[in-house]
Formats: structure tokens, C-alpha cells, sequence
């Protein structure tokens, strides 16, 4: 810890005089996030059965419901991959976009009202910032936090969908660590709205005009293909659409196509926002 | 105490300048904490108090100006300074979910401690806070003085040098404010330093070993509080109420007002600042139907002739 945080001095040091007090300064990060971690950890673990069976139940219906009865009805879906188009079954195809959906509702419902509810209603920032821990390391250890209890959710899913057999492909495996990278790309934007709002109210605009239309155009649901050319270009660089390019084919036992495109358009999301919700919650705490 | 050579100040901010816009809330203030000083800072409310506190934190960045504290400078050195401060600030900032032991085990892990470190010192803690019986109950079972007393203990959870309390007594009753002052008496015998804002003169003259008067931003009065009461006031003070009350000063020429240095009317109550006592009162006898009260010039006067008796926007 005592070398991270002489690190994080010298950087200070080195800053620009005119520009070490800017808001978009370069993060400072340390260790010293990892008591701030620790502390949502301690108050998971007291509520943590109850939370489980709302986090995973919601998703569940929606895909037995979903994945079973539009499925019937559906059939068959075609699904590009390295080694060609594969045909799978609905329930196979909505089972692996709607995971990534449930990554990012994890990572976005805690980083928002939880989020704000330490900062701003309990101010448990505030007491956090009164001892030797910056707020860069607690909007670090938020972000983590957040992309954690969406791995949780994510793993509880995963589980279900194993023992009823939708998919047994060993490439699971590798979804897994991309479905963590899921929660953090969500969790850096939710801190975004997080340094923004004025009430929880705000959060209502952020699900209901952002991260509900994403669902739809992110090809959780039907294929991208099927949006016209206009819509599907905007579509192509949502972050969701990306996370599920990569996650779905992993369902299948096939590797995706473009994974180094898919990976930089979620990293160039996580970093930029990542900072953008840095600078605006200095923002917030500098007055 | 006085032994020479002077100590170097544990705490020390020099022309602090803190402007929002038009508003300048702190004006080139410089203060001083020696070490085992209990320096009260005192002022109505949006006089700067709790800007000087965030500045003197780190929180805020002051316009200009320094903060120095224990060899370090702010804001660069902000960790390293607030790893040997404790802090209560104004709101309670506990753990809701957390019991009385928890939260301090999880405050001392922000400070870097170990665990077992931690749990080592939670006893006493607690026990300072007269909150044994209390270590398993959660702050939402806890009365407004416990609470406080649970944020002292926090503050106190890495043997820190020197404490900035923000109000710490505001809201309590007597007994839980008299408690606070015992516990805070305590630390200042143990050796510890304290800066402390309060609302309260008798908190301020009981614990305070210097006073800092803050009126819109600036510095308008520093000593001893015995020293700033002699030194601006006179001894006694009469306060004089009842039918006819304000009509014995109404004139200019008054002999009563002869009587007195200063005279201030507030309401219905007249007060007389005077270091002539025993013939005031001689002549007050004469308006048996007054209700009169004499007593010793107080800091409470000294505030409210600094500051005036006008209640401020703010409060």
C-alpha cells in the first residue's frame, strides 16, 4: 500500500501547476480503495440471500417465459459465427444475450441507487473522505463494487442455466472473466448519471430512455439483422451489442467473429466513462 | 505548560481566501493550533466556520493561502495529514447497517490498520464512548448523544494528534452535552490538540484554551475567552425587563443611562453594561414592578457585540 501511495504522489508532484486542480487531472488510484470495497462487501454479506432471489428471479422468468414460449414459435435462429453461420435454438439465443442484459442491470441498479445512497443520502462518502482515502479511490472502489455484484448475479444465472441444459459449451468458461468486463464497462457510465443526479428520480430516465432502448437494439431479443441499415449502424456501437457479439457465440462452442473490434469499442467505453464519472463527482464534491 | 522555547504550531493556516462566486466566505484568515491547544472557532451561522474545517481538510481548495499541519503541507500531503487527524463533522456519517463495533473496525481499515490492530482498540473505544453495553446495537437504536459519542470514538480510532470537532454537541440535551465535554476534557489532559466550532459560549469557555470570533469570513477576535470578556467588555451586567422597562431609557438624558457605559435594548429587555453595579442597582430600586437580573459579563455578550443581535439570513 505505503508504495502505491507514494506513487500516486509523485504524480501529483509532476502535475502542471495550472492543471493539477482541473477536474479531468489523471486519476489517482491505490490501494487504499480496497477498504472502501471491503465495507460494501461486509454490508452484502448481511443481505446477501435476500438480494439473490431478486437479482437472479426477475431474468429467470423472462427467459423461461421468453425462451419457451417464443420459442415455440419461433424455431430455429441463424447465428453468424468464425466458422460460419450456426442454426439454435430461441431459448439458446436468448439465454446469451439476455445475460449480458443482466450484467449490465446489476452493475447499473448498483451503481446508481446504492451508489447514491452512500454518497449522497447516508454520506458515508463524505465520513470515507475524512480519513487518508481520496475520492478517486472510492469512485474506484464503487465501480468495482458495482461490477462485482454484477458477476454475482451473473455467476447465480449462469448456474440455472447449466442445470436446465441450455447450454454446456466448456467456452463458458471464458464468458465468465467477459461478463466481469460487462459489469465494469456498465458501472463506469451508471457513475456517470451517479455524479449527475439530484434524487433518485434521475436514475427513472436513465433506465427507462437509455438502457431500455439499448436492450432492444443490442440483439438480446432478435437479430441485429433484422433492424434496418440506419438503426443497425447506431446499434453496432452500443456497448451492449458488443458484449453480446462477444458472449453469444461462446454459448454456442464457437469463438466470435471481430473479437478485437467488440473489445475495444466496450474498453474505449469503460475508460472514457470511467473518467467522465471521475471528473463530474470531483465536480460534485468540490464545492 | 509555558516552557521555552514555544512549541511549533501542531496546525497552522495562513490568509486563507475562499470565494463562491461573488460571495467570499472566508477572508484572509490565518490561525495557529499549538500543540495541546483546544482552539474554539465561534461565529453565526454562514460566518465560514465549516469552509475554514473543509479547507483545513483538504475538502475544499481554498482561493489562496496555505494549510500546514504536522509537517505537511495541504492539499498535497492531504492523506498523510488526515491519517493523524480524527474528525467529526457536523452530520453523523456512521454506518446504518453496521453495529457500534463494526463501524469502527471498518473506519480503522481506511486508515490502513490491521484487523487484529483494530479489534485491539475497539474496547476501549467503546468504552470511552460509554458504549459497552451498546457494541452490538445498530446507530439507528441509539439516542443523539450516543451517536455523537460513537462519532468521537471513530475519530479517535487512529490515535490521532489533533481532532476537528464541527459542532460537536449541537442537538443534545444536557446531560449528553455534558458528558461529550467530560470525554473532550479528557483527550485535551491526554494531550491531545482540538479544534472545535460550536454554537454554545459555555461549551466555548469551558473547553476553549483560545477562541477565534469568524463574522462573515473574517477573523474580527482572538484570545483567551477571560481576556476577550475584560478586554471588550465591562464587568457586570444588568438585564432589566418588565412594564415600563424600555421607557427608563427612552431619553437620551436618562440618569440611568448615566449609570452604565452601554446600553442595548433587545425586545422588551433593556441591558445595562456597566463596572457600577451596586448604584445602578440602588437606582433601579425605585421600579419595584421591574424584573432585574445581575450578573457578570459573559461570552455570550462578547458574541452578540461582535456579531449583533440580528438573526442572520442563514440561520
Amino acid at each position: 500500500m505505503k508504495s502505491v501511495a507514494v506513487n500516486a504522489h509523485s504524480t501529483g508532484a509532476r502535475g502542471l501547476k495550472g492543471t493539477s486542480n482541473s477536474i479531468w487531472r489523471l486519476p489517482q488510484l491505490s490501494l487504499r480503495f480496497w477498504p472502501v470495497f471491503l465495507r460494501n462487501l461486509l454490508v452484502w454479506r448481511k443481505l446477501a440471500i435476500p438480494s439473490l432471489v431478486g437479482n437472479i428471479a426477475e431474468p429467470l422468468m423472462w427467459l423461461v417465459a421468453f425462451g419457451y414460449g417464443m420459442g415455440a414459435l419461433v424455431g430455429q435462429i441463424t447465428v453468424p459465427g468464425v466458422g460460419g453461420d450456426v442454426q439454435v435454438p430461441y431459448i439458446l439465443f436468448l439465454a446469451s444475450g439476455s445475460i449480458c442484459m443482466s450484467a449490465m442491470q446489476a452493475a447499473s441498479f448498483e451503481a446508481l441507487y446504492s451508489a447514491f445512497s452512500r454518497m449522497h443520502v447516508q454520506k458515508t462518502w463524505d465520513g470515507i473522505m475524512n480519513a487518508p482515502v481520496g475520492l478517486d479511490d472510492i469512485v474506484l472502489a464503487e465501480m468495482l463494487w458495482a461490477a462485482f455484484k454484477s458477476l454475482f448475479t451473473v455467476t447465480a444465472i449462469l448456474g440455472v442455466m447449466l442445470a436446465l441444459n441450455i447450454s454446456h459449451s466448456p467456452k463458458l468458461l471464458v464468458a465468465w472473466p467477459i461478463l466481469l468486463g460487462v459489469g465494469i464497462t456498465f458501472s463506469c457510465i451508471a457513475l456517470i448519471f451517479n455524479a449527475l443526479a439530484t434524487g433518485y428520480d434521475f436514475f427513472t430516465y436513465y433506465f427507462t430512455l437509455f438502457l431500455t432502448p439499448m436492450m432492444f437494439l443490442s440483439g438480446v431479443f432478435f437479430p441485429l439483422e433484422q433492424l434496418p441499415f440506419a438503426v443497425r449502424v447506431v446499434a453496432d456501437w452500443l456497448p451492449l451489442s458488443n458484449a453480446v457479439a462477444l458472449v453469444r457465440p461462446l454459448f454456442m462452442d464457437q469463438w466470435p467473429a471481430n473479437t478485437a473490434r467488440h473489445a475495444l469499442v466496450l474498453l474505449a467505453y469503460t475508460g472514457v466513462s470511467f473518467w467522465v464519472a471521475l471528473a463530474l463527482t470531483r465536480k460534485r464534491f468540490r464545492a | 505548560m509555558s516552557s521555552p522555547p514555544p512549541s511549533p504550531p501542531l496546525f497552522a493556516c495562513r490568509n486563507l481566501t475562499k470565494r463562491y462566486g461573488d460571495t467570499t466566505v472566508v477572508s484572509d484568515l490565518s490561525f495557529e493550533i499549538a500543540p495541546g491547544e483546544c482552539l474554539g472557532v465561534i461565529g453565526p451561522n454562514g460566518a465560514g466556520k465549516t469552509t475554514t474545517i473543509r479547507m483545513c481538510l483538504g475538502l475544499t481548495v481554498p482561493d489562496s493561502g496555505t494549510v500546514h499541519a504536522l509537517g505537511l503541507q495541504m492539499p498535497q500531503d492531504a492523506l498523510a495529514i488526515k491519517a493523524q487527524l480524527g474528525v467529526v463533522s457536523q452530520m453523523d456519517t456512521l454506518d446504518p447497517d453496521f453495529s457500534c463495533a463494526e463501524n469502527l473496525l471498518v473506519y480503522g481499515r481506511y486508515f490502513g490498520m490491521q484487523d487484529a490492530a483494530i479489534r485491539a482498540r475497539i474496547p476501549a473505544l467503546l468504552e470511552f464512548a460509554s458504549l459497552t453495553s451498546k457494541a452490538n446495537a445498530k446507530p439507528g437504536e441509539l439516542s443523539g448523544g450516543m451517536k455523537r459519542r460513537l462519532s468521537l470514538a471513530r475519530a479517535l480510532v487512529n490515535d490521532p494528534k489533533l481532532l476537528l470537532l464541527d459542532e460537536p454537541t449541537t442537538g443534545l440535551d444536557p446531560q449528553a452535552r455534558h458528558l461529550m465535554w467530560e470525554r473532550l476534557q479528557l483527550l485535551l489532559q491526554q494531550g491531545k490538540s482540538i479544534l472545535l466550532t460550536t454554537h454554545f459560549m459555555d461549551e466555548a469557555e469551558r473547553l476553549c484554551t483560545r477562541l477565534l470570533v469568524l463574522d462573515h469570513g473574517k477573523k474580527i477576535a482572538e484570545g483567551k475567552p477571560r481576556d476577550l470578556i475584560a478586554q471588550h467588555l465591562e464587568p457586570d451586567v444588568v438585564e432589566v425587563y418588565g412594564v415600563g422597562a424600555l421607557a427608563l431609557v427612552e431619553s437620551p438624558h436618562s440618569p440611568l443611562r448615566a449609570l452604565a457605559s452601554r446600553v442595548e435594548v433587545s425586545g422588551e429587555t433593556v441591558f445595562f453594561y456597566t463596572s457600577n453595579a451596586p448604584e445602578l442597582l440602588q437606582a433601579l430600586h425605585a421600579h419595584p414592578q421591574l424584573r432585574i437580573l445581575h450578573r457578570p459579563a459573559n461570552l455570550e455578550d462578547l458574541f452578540l457585540k461582535l456579531t449583533g443581535r440580528k438573526i442572520r439570513e442563514e440561520g
